[in-house]
């Protein structure tokens, strides 16, 4: 069975990069482009994994990791963050939320991005 | 000194028309006439005071004069938090500015990785060319906007540091490991003297590597083509300070720029005719890093014989030390 990846990203030139790369792997990419959709997908599908960023429209990042996390359905799906947020509030926060592993995306190439999917997944 | 750079000193607008600032809002203009102010009226009250001997009329004198400086102090407190808001605001910019250049950035660098893996078909040769060069700006330009932000927020006191213990030489061992081979290409011997008895720091590992690794490159950048020698060395100061300094035999810095070494965007003459790489904001921050971690930088340098770059961080207390032991 294909691993179901949801991705959550505003932006559509950055999704696009990534999923391609993630299909071509095997996984199967679900997306949404904004944070009340990104929860909606995760509770009704189910991925393996979920690709987050923070900065996103009607519900920002953080508020959707506080949810997935109270959620029984989906407190357990691993959540990788990818954003440019990289204060370090912002990290600490995001990582007492529940968040696996935190990317700042500038410094990140592709395939350093597929590497930690890779690696979550295996778990 | 010449007529020019005279005329341009007696020009105390100059700082405030870099920050759009009018003759009423400039804190110099503004101390200018209250000197003025204050001479005239001594000697008003000097020539009222030799004709009438009316100490009334003295006294109301001495009230107006007050009361106009009251006015002009007042203004005065304004014009400096004018300033300070038209510097923040400047900042403000610069880092709104970097984050809104960093989600195009990715973009551009993650579908630039994608082209280059590959994954998306074979590319020939000349294309994989262009390719590179576009990376390689790419890279250069998110180091760019990474190092603004960083200069903004040591500007602003927002650069946070997460201290723990570590080993300084673990650290400068490492690197060193990890740039011989490329010094030994450019023929540069890369040397470490370590300090034998312990050189445990409590500090941010990852910034204190950022320091070390930009004074390493500088020193490789600058070290002569043929025969040049770095040597990092790490020595105690009265068991307060631990000192790194990083020495290399290279061009030196002329003495009349070395105020100007650790400002922003500086970039020896020297580099720009050899056509060397950098934004010239990593001296800058490597010293905001430093100075937060509770140390000091500076360097000593001779044109044409070297320079040698250093910086100092303060020794953990044995408390320090045993606490974090204890928790590990």
């Amino acid at each position: 069975m294909d691993k179901k990846i949801l991705f959550v990203e505003d932006e559509p030139n950055l999704q696009k990069a990534i999923s391609e790369v993630l299909v071509q792997e095997g996984y199967k990419v679900l997306k949404a482009a904004d944070g009340e959709e990104g929860l909606k997908v995760a509770q009704t599908e189910k991925p393996h994994l979920i690709l987050l960023d923070l900065i996103l429209p009607k519900k920002d990042g953080f508020e959707v990791l506080k949810e997935l996390k109270a959620d029984e359905k989906t407190k357990d799906i691993p959540v990788v963050v990818l954003t440019n947020l990289e204060g370090i509030g912002d990290v600490e926060k995001a990582l007492s939320l529940g968040a696996t592993t935190y990317l700042v995306k500038a410094n990140y190439e592709l395939e350093d991005v597929l590497k930690t999917v890779k690696s979550q997944l295996k778990e | 000194m010449d007529l020019k750079t005279l005329f341009k000193k007696l020009d105390f607008m100059a700082e405030c028309r870099k920050y759009g600032l009018g003759f009423w809002q400039c804190p110099n203009s503004l101390f200018l006439m209250m000197g003025v102010i204050i001479i005239v009226a001594m000697v008003l009250t000097y020539f009222i005071g030799i004709r009438l001997v009316d100490p009334e009329v003295v006294i109301a004198t001495v009230c107006i004069v007050t009361i106009v400086l009251l006015v002009i102090g007042h203004s005065l407190v304004n014009s400096f938090a004018r300033v300070a808001e038209a510097n923040r605001m400047k900042s403000e910019f610069v880092s709104i500015v970097s984050h809104q250049l960093r989600t195009p950035l990715s973009a551009l660098k993650w579908s630039l990785d994608l082209l280059r893996s590959k994954r998306l078909g074979e590319i020939n040769q000349k294309q994989k060319e262009y390719l590179d060069i576009i990376n390689e700006s790419g890279i250069k330009m998110i180091k760019l906007v990474n190092d603004l932000l960083n200069v903004n927020r040591i500007e602003e006191g927002r650069f946070t540091i997460v201290p723990k213990l570590f080993s300084l030489s673990t650290v400068i061992e490492e690197m060193v490991n990890e740039l011989k081979l490329m010094a030994q290409a450019q023929h540069i011997e890369l040397v470490f003297k370590n300090h034998p008895k312990g050189s445990d720091i409590y500090a941010d590992e990852e910034k204190i590597r950022m320091v070390i690794q930009n004074l390493v490159d500088n020193a490789i950048k600058y070290s002569k083509k043929e025969g040049g020698k770095v040597e990092i060395t790490l020595n105690k100061e009265k068991d307060k300070f631990i000192k790194v300094s990083v020495k290399d035999n290279g061009l030196g810095i002329p003495a009349m720029v070395q105020k100007q070494v650790f400002g922003k965007f500086f970039r020896g003459d020297n580099l720009v005719k050899q056509k060397v790489e950098g934004t010239g904001l990593g001296l800058f921050i490597a010293k905001g890093i430093v100075r937060i971690s509770g140390g000091e930088m500076n360097f000593d340098s001779k044109e044409g014989i070297g320079s040698d770059f250093w910086f100092t961080l303060p020794v953990p207390s044995k408390k320090l030390i045993k606490n974090s032991e204890q928790k590990p």
